[in-house]
């Protein structure tokens, strides 16, 4: 499916505009950070990017060939646990997919094994803590076998802990073979994470850059101003 | 939900539903409308098992009042028509709704009040008098207004006493639009007068201070008639059931489960179906 | 308060002799809105459903239509049945008048919009958290109406139990259809009413503490099951 094309891409909601022609392109390979300050458009560009936005002007365009792994998740800040549990919740989304019942369960007991939660299998997902339950939404991405991953601000409302072991199984997918794309206010953790920065300020894109380079000799005054904690993060 | 806890709910549910399921039936039966004094005094209940006995139909009674059972009988929702207000009854008949009417039995209206009596009417024999009275004291007296036989007789009651009540009445006159029993429930809490039959006031329960102050004037006579419903004008209608069960409540055997029935020893209803121009 | 005394003794006289006439009385009231709210939600819940989940031209109005029937008062629901049931109506051939199929028909009009409202505002609810993650897993209008509906089902259950209470609770539409009749469409409401009317007081308050236990006893079966879920599944 990669690359994603992005043409003078605009969103616009009651006359305000949120994104601002963004022209960008998405390949395979670095793990690519979302960065920018509040009600940059970091949320609204990834829901473009997925497609659970329509652009109001442009052109979002998966130009990739096919090859065989036409898919694409996304988790969210808030993980969404349907009422059932762990191994369920997982095996939804591999119907969705249109994987037979019996593979389902295989997998999902699979995949929660990899990521060390076997032990919670059976357990309601909604009682699960916040960082249990954010690492079974990215298990449950995982077992879709997606080449590329969304993940919007996926540890805001975790404790360090927790973010730790998110960031952890990030980079046991990254090592699956699948496209990292992530949005974050954590400067901390776009170093850690990323290898290429989108730096995003009132809808445009404004620089983009490898890691290093990004955050030692930023070419922009926003992004300078951003880095030096001027400008207002979430 | 847990597995066992959710098979239990269901085995509960599924319980439920086959207890309160009907047994098939196959009875036969007829739909009589009738007036609320017939099912309220009881007299259904004592006379209908001795028919279905007898000739094994099944009776069912929707007792509303003589002008919704007549609407009824207009609009084919019932086999047999069974109400005391004879002049309605002739002119269902004459507009081609009903078959022929036939003389069942009588009782009679008395006149309640409270004790206390401000009218000063107790113990009268004419009940024109009576209404006279209270209509002169501005007593509250308390009506039905809902075009039962005992509304209608009512009206004409105040027309022979010289006064036509739809036009004169005034603040003491409470048209309450109900039917016997509620009605008598009003009167008792507002201490007033109404006109009611004896049989529905003999198994009157929450009777506070009232009483009979007037009876036993032959105006207060109430004549009940049973109708067949013209089969002509509704197909469905079933008229050799309807037949059966008019042909047995005129019979003398019907007659005598009338008179057989009493409360407290007294007899309510009084079979006349061989009385002339009754 | 003598009157009271006196009921209460004369419903526990009932209930201990279980008389035919009275368990009659009670089975077809059981039976009557049992089967009524049934048939209520087997079209309800799904159309709640449909309307949370859908967008379509004229989904407001229709919603506040939905939530104004919720109002209908049971004797106008009663008379409106009636005219359609009654020989001279239009409905007329099937002979259902004074049957109780014609109270179950005018009971599940009742509450059916009841139903429909209440189940679209707890599905709508669902609907604003789950959406985004279920569009992401690939899931169309109608399997994620199906995913809500087994989502919020303990909600549910409290809508379902709710709406038997409003129509075993009723009297003004099944005396009007079913005619009151001893032994046929006779059931706890019109049963009080005709005592009542009778100036049976006692007998009429007897039978009213029956129904008020069993209506009692269904809202604490609605609070049990909704705070259990909440406590194991979250």
């Amino acid at each position: 499916m990669l690359p994603l094309v992005l043409d003078q891409v605009s969103f616009a909601v009651n006359g305000r505009t949120l994104i601002d022609r963004v022209s960008m392109e998405i390949a395979e390979g670095p793990r690519t950070i979302i960065l920018g300050p509040n009600g940059a458009g970091k949320s609204v560009l990834m829901r473009l990017c997925h497609g659970l936005l329509m652009p109001t002007a442009g052109t979002v365009e998966w130009r990739g060939a096919r090859n065989g792994r036409e898919r694409q998740a996304m988790v969210f800040q808030r993980p969404v646990m349907l009422r059932r549990s762990a191994l369920a919740n997982i095996a939804y989304g591999l119907k969705l997919a249109g994987i037979s019942p019996r593979e389902r369960e295989m997998r999902a007991r699979d995949v929660l094994e990899a990521v060390g939660l076997a032990n919670i299998a059976g357990r309601p997902a909604r009682v699960l803590s916040g960082g249990e339950q954010q690492r079974v939404a990215l298990a449950r991405a995982w077992a879709l076998g997606p080449e590329v991953l969304f993940l919007d601000e996926p540890t805001a409302n975790l404790d360090p802990g927790a973010t730790r072991d998110v960031e952890t199984l990030i980079g046991q997918i990254r090592a699956g073979g699948t496209k990292i794309v992530m949005t974050t206010h954590n400067l901390g953790q776009a170093r850690r994470l990323g290898d290429e920065i989108l730096f995003l300020s009132q809808g445009r894109l404004v620089e983009r850059a490898p890691v290093e380079g990004f955050f030692t000799k930023p070419a922009s005054a926003e992004a300078e101003a951003f880095i030096r904690g001027e400008l207002p993060w979430k | 939900m847990e597995m066992s806890r959710k098979k239990l709910l269901s085995i509960a549910l599924a319980a439920l539903i086959l207890a309160a399921a009907p047994v098939a039936q196959a009875q036969k039966f007829i739909t009589v409308a009738s007036t609320t004094s017939t099912e309220q005094s009881g007299l259904f209940k004592h006379i209908l098992p001795i028919f279905q006995k007898k000739k094994g139909i099944e009776v069912r009674v929707v007792a509303l009042g003589t002008g919704q059972s007549l609407d009824m009988g207009k609009r084919g929702d019932a086999d047999v028509v069974f109400v005391h207000a004879k002049s309605a009854e002739e002119k269902f008949i004459a507009e081609g709704y009903g078959v022929k009417r036939l003389p069942v039995m009588y009782n009679d209206f008395v006149l309640i009040g409270p004790k206390s009596d401000p009218a000063k009417i107790a113990g009268g024999k004419d009940i024109l008098a009576a209404l006279r009275k209270i209509k002169a004291a501005s007593a509250p007296f308390v009506s039905r207004g809902d075009r039962s036989g005992t509304h209608m007789a009512e009206i004409a009651l105040w027309k022979h006493s010289g006064t036509d009540i739809e036009k004169e009445k005034g603040p003491w006159y409470r048209d309450t639009g109900q039917g016997m029993g509620p009605a008598l429930n009003t009167a008792s809490s507002m201490s007033g007068y109404l006109l009611a039959d004896r049989g529905t006031w003999i198994s009157f329960k929450n009777r506070g201070d009232l009483a009979i102050l007037v009876e036993g004037d032959k105006r207060l006579f109430n004549q009940y008639g049973v109708i067949l419903v013209n089969p002509v004008k509704h197909k469905h209608v079933k008229k050799d059931l309807g037949q059966v069960f008019i042909n047995w409540i005129v019979s003398a055997e019907g007659q005598k489960a009338i008179a057989g029935f009493r409360i407290g020893g007294e007899q309510l209803f009084f079979p006349n179906a061989n009385a002339k121009g009754a | 308060m003598g009157e009271i005394l006196i009921a209460l003794g004369e419903a526990g006289r009932l209930i201990v002799g279980a008389e035919a006439a009275l368990v009659e009385i009670v089975l077809l009231s059981l039976r009557v809105s049992l089967t009524a709210v049934l048939i209520a939600c087997a079209f309800g819940l799904p159309l709640g459903a449909a309307i949370a989940v859908g967008r379509f031209w004229g989904r407001r109005p229709l919603i506040v239509i939905v939530n104004a029937l919720m109002g209908l008062p049971p004797v106008v629901v009663g008379l409106f049945v009636y005219l359609m049931l009654s020989r001279a109506g239009p409905l007329g051939q099937f002979g259902i008048l004074f049957t109780p199929a014609a109270m179950v028909i005018a009971q599940t009009i009742l509450i059916l919009p009841i139903v429909a409202a209440l189940s679209r505002q707890v599905i709508e609810d669902a609907w604003q958290e789950y959406r985004e993650q279920l569009r992401s897993l690939g899931a169309g209008a109608m399997t994620s109406a199906l995913t809500l509906l087994w989502d919020t089902r303990f909600s549910l259950v409290t809508i379902v139990l709710a709406g038997f209470g409003r129509a075993a609770a009723e009297v003004g539409a099944v005396i009007i259809v079913g005619g009151n009749i001893d032994g046929v469409t006779r059931v706890m409401t019109t049963a009080i009413a005709l005592e009542t009317s009778k100036g049976d007081l006692p007998l009429a308050l007897g039978l009213g503490i029956i129904l008020l236990t069993l209506i009692l006893a269904l809202n604490a079966a609605a609070y049990w099951v909704k705070e259990g879920a909440q406590r194991r599944y979250g």
